[in-house]
C-alpha cells in the first residue's frame, strides 16, 4: 500500500531540461499509466520514481514519507524492466529468489515464497531452466515474478509488453491487470501505446515533453481533451482536427471529431468530400476521404460499409461530439 | 556448411593451411621424439641408439622437480595476480572519471614493452637493492632494502611477468565489465543487493567467460617463459621453470638427447595441464 507524490520534480542530464518541473499525485492501489511519444520523458519519470535517477529539484514522497533522497532499495518498491533484465546465470527459482535472499531470508521461507510465486504466474515447470531457454512471454513473467515475491509498495513497469508479439501482448495485458485485481498495490505502468493506456489504466497520465499534458481517467481523456496534444494522441485511428471555415462556424480555430462520430450520407452534409480507400476490418470500416478543401478526414463505419474510391460523400458530426480548440490549442469548454 | 558442396569446397579451401600447420608442428616434434632416444652431446663423436635411457636421466636429475615446481608457482601466481588485479583495475576504468581514454592507453602500454626490456627495467631500475625504485621507496619508509632477485629470485620473476600481463588481463576483463547490461545492476540494485553482493552474484558470473579466456591464454605464454629468468636470475634451481632448465641441458651441458627427452616431457606434461584447464574452466566457453 503506498500513495506517491511528486512536487515540482525536474530532472535535466548535463544541460539538457527532460522533466521542467512536475507535480503528481498517485494514490494508494491505483493503476497508472504514464503514457506519451518515445523519447518523452516516461522512463526517466520512472526511474526517478524507483531511484535509480538522482532529481535535480523538488520531492518525492511515499505514503507521506520524503523518499527523495533514499535509495531505491529502501523505497519498497519493485521494477519491471524493458529488456526484463533477468540474471542469465541464474535458473529462473533463483532469479525469483534473489531479491528475498538479499533480504537475508532463510531458506525454507524463500522456497515458499518462491513456489507461490510460480504457481500464480505458471512458471512451476521453468523454475530449473535459464532464462535464455524460456520464450518471452515466460520471461516477462519472470520478471513480474522476481517484483511480486517481495510484496512491495508499489510496482513499476517500464514498457514491459514493448518486447513481446502481438497476440501475447494482449494476454500479458490482461494478466497484469488481473494481478493488480488480486493485489490491490499501487502500479504505475510507462507505455507509449495509447491502447494499453486506455484498456488498463484506472488513470491516465500524457506526457509530452517532459511535461504533464492531462491527467485523468480514460473516459475523461477521451471524451474531454485539454488540449490538441491530447486530442490526438488518445484514441484510434486518430481524431480528426479540421481548421477553416467549418471551425470558425463552431467558434473554434480548430475543431476535432472522432473517426466514430462522423455521420457518413451519400447525399450531403455539413462537409462535403471525396472518399478515398476504404480498410474493411469487419467489425467496423474505415474511410478516409478529402473534403473539397484539400483536407483529410477518417470516418468509422460500424460494420461492413460499402464506398466507391471517388464517390462523393457528405459527413456531419454527431451533435455534442465535436471538441473544440483554441489558436494555442487549448480546449475551450 | 548447408551443402555437401560447400562442405567441400571449405574443406578445400581449408587445407593448405592445415597441412601448413600439421607440418610445421610435426616435424620439430618428430625429430624431438628421434633425438631423445639417442645419446647425442656436443662432445660425443656418435650418436648410438640408447632407448629410454634419456628419460631416466631427465626425471631423476634433481633439476627437474625443482623446475616443474617452479613452473606451476610461476602460473599459478602469475594467474592469480593478473585475474584478481586485472579485475580490480578493469572495476576501476569503468568507472567514469576525467581523462578515462587517458589512462586507459596507460594501462595498455607494458604490454608493448618486450619480455628483455620489462626484465632489464625491471631488474635494474625497479629491484635493484642499492639504487632501485623499490629501495628507495623502503628507505624512505625507514625500512631495510631487499635483495628481490637474491633473497626472492621466484617471487620477482613473477612480479615481472605479471607485470606484463596485467594490461592484457585488464583489457580482456574490462570489455566484459562494459558489455555486461546496465539493467541487471539497476535490477539487482532495486532487488535490494549492495555493491558487494552486485559484484559477486551479477558482476562476477558475467565475467566467467573473460576470466576463462584470460587463464587459458595466459597460461599457454606463462608456462614458456624464459627471457624474463634469462636476463634477471640466469636460472639456477631456485627460478628456473622447465624451459629454462632444458634449456640449459643443451647451452651448459650440450646434451641434446636429454634436453629432447625433456622436451617431449614438457609437451605431455603442458597437454596434461591443458587438459585439466579445459575441463576445469572450458565448459564455461560453452554458450
Ligand atoms: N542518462 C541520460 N543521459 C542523457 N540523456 C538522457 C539519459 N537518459 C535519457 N536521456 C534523454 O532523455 C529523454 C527522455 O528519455 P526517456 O525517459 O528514456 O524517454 P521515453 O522513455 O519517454 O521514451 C531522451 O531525449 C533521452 O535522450
Ligand atoms: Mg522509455
Amino acid at each position: 500500500m503506498s500513495a506517491i507524490t511528486l512536487r515540482n520534480v525536474s530532472k535535466r542530464f548535463g544541460d539538457v531540461v527532460i522533466i521542467p518541473g512536475l507535480d503528481l499525485d498517485i494514490r494508494d492501489g491505483e493503476f497508472v499509466v504514464f503514457v506519451g511519444p518515445s523519447g518523452c520523458g516516461k522512463s526517466t519519470l520512472l526511474r526517478l520514481i524507483a531511484g535509480l535517477e538522482d532529481v535535480s529539484g523538488g520531492a518525492i514522497s511515499i505514503d507521506g514519507r520524503d523518499v527523495t533522497e533514499t535509495p531505491p532499495a529502501r523505497r519498497g518498491l519493485a521494477m519491471v524492466f524493458q529488456s526484463y533484465a533477468l540474471y542469465p546465470h541464474m535458473s529462473v527459482g533463483a532469479n525469483i529468489a534473489f531479491p528475498l535472499k538479499m533480504a537475508g531470508m532463510d531458506k525454507a521461507q524463500i522456497e515458499k515464497k518462491v513456489q507461490g510465486a510460480a504457481a500464480t504466474l505458471n512458471l512451476t515447470d521453468y523454475l530449473h531452466r535459464k532464462p535464455r531457454e524460456l520464450s518471452g512471454g515466460q520471461r516477462q513473467r519472470v520478471a513480474i515474478g522476481r517484483a511480486i515475491v517481495r510484496e512491495p509498495n508499489g510496482f513499476l513497469f517500464d514498457e514491459p509488453l514493448s518486447n513481446l508479439d502481438a497476440a501475447l501482448r494482449v494476454n500479458m495485458r490482461l494478466e497484469i491487470s488481473e494481478l493488480h485485481q488480486q493485489l490491490k498495490t499501487t502500479m504505475i505502468y510507462v507505455t507509449h501505446d495509447q491502447v494499453e493506456a486506455m484498456t488498463m489504466a484506472d488513470k491516465i497520465v500524457v506526457l509530452n515533453r517532459g511535461r504533464v499534458e492531462q491527467v485523468g481517467s480514460p473516459l475523461e481523456l477521451y471524451e474531454h481533451p485539454d488540449n490538441l496534444f491530447v486530442a490526438g494522441f488518445i484514441g484510434s485511428p486518430k481524431m480528426n482536427l479540421v481548421t477553416g471555415p467549418f471551425a470558425e462556424r463552431n467558434g473554434a480555430r480548430t475543431v476535432g471529431i472522432r473517426p466514430e462520430h462522423l455521420l457518413i450520407d451519400r447525399s450531403g452534409g455539413e462537409l462535403t468530400g471525396t472518399a478515398g480507400v476504404s480498410e474493411h476490418l469487419g467489425s467496423d470500416t474505415f474511410i478516409h476521404i478529402r473534403l473539397d478543401d484539400g483536407q483529410s478526414l477518417t470516418a468509422r463505419a460500424p460494420g461492413e460499409f460499402r464506398l466507391n474510391h471517388g464517390e462523393r460523400v457528405g459527413l456531419t458530426p454527431e451533435a455534442g461530439r465535436l471538441h473544440r480548440f483554441d489558436e494555442k490549442g487549448a480546449a475551450i469548454r | 556448411m548447408a551443402t555437401l558442396h560447400t562442405k567441400s569446397a571449405a574443406r578445400a579451401m581449408m587445407a593448405p593451411a592445415v597441412i601448413a600447420l600439421f607440418v610445421w608442428m610435426i616435424v620439430p616434434l618428430a625429430l624431438t621424439l628421434w633425438f631423445s632416444t639417442l645419446r647425442y652431446s656436443f662432445y660425443g663423436i656418435d650418436t648410438p641408439f640408447v632407448g629410454f635411457e634419456n628419460y631416466t636421466y631427465f626425471l631423476t636429475d634433481p633439476r627437474f622437480l625443482s623446475a616443474f615446481q617452479n613452473t606451476l608457482i610461476l602460473v599459478l601466481g602469475v594467474l592469480f595476480v593478473t585475474v584478481v588485479g586485472g579485475t580490480l583495475i578493469a572495476l576501476l576504468l569503468d568507472q567514469a572519471f576525467f581523462g578515462q581514454s587517458a589512462v586507459r592507453l596507460l594501462v595498455l602500454a607494458p604490454f608493448f614493452v618486450m619480455p628483455t626490456v620489462a626484465a632489464l627495467v625491471w631488474k635494474n631500475m625497479m629491484m635493484n637493492p642499492v639504487y632501485g625504485v623499490i629501495s628507495q621507496v623502503l628507505a624512505a619508509l625507514g625500512l631495510p632494502p631487499v635483495d628481490w632477485l637474491n633473497n626472492y629470485p621466484l617471487l620477482s620473476i613473477i612480479i615481472i611477468v605479471a607485470w606484463q600481463w596485467l594490461p592484457f588481463a585488464t583489457l580482456i576483463l574490462l570489455t566484459s565489465l562494459q558489455s555486461l547490461s546496465e539493467d541487471q545492476k539497476e535490477a539487482a540494485e532495486m532487488d535490494g543487493a549492495g555493491p558487494l553482493s552486485i559484484f559477486f552474484y551479477i558482476t562476477l558470473p558475467h565475467m566467467k567467460r573473460a576470466i576463462t579466456v584470460v587463464i587459458l591464454i595466459q597460461t599457454i605464454f606463462i608456462l614458456s617463459i624464459y627471457a624474463e629468468i634469462f636476463v634477471t636470475t640466469g636460472g639456477g634451481t631456485s627460478s628456473s621453470n622447465l624451459t629454462f632448465f632444458i634449456a640449459t641441458l643443451i647451452q651448459l651441458d650440450g646434451d641434446v638427447g636429454t634436453a629432447s627427452a625433456g622436451g617431449i616431457v614438457a609437451v605431455i606434461l603442458a597437454n596434461i595441464v591443458s587438459i585439466f584447464l579445459v575441463r576445469l574452466v572450458g565448459k564455461n566457453l560453452e554458450a
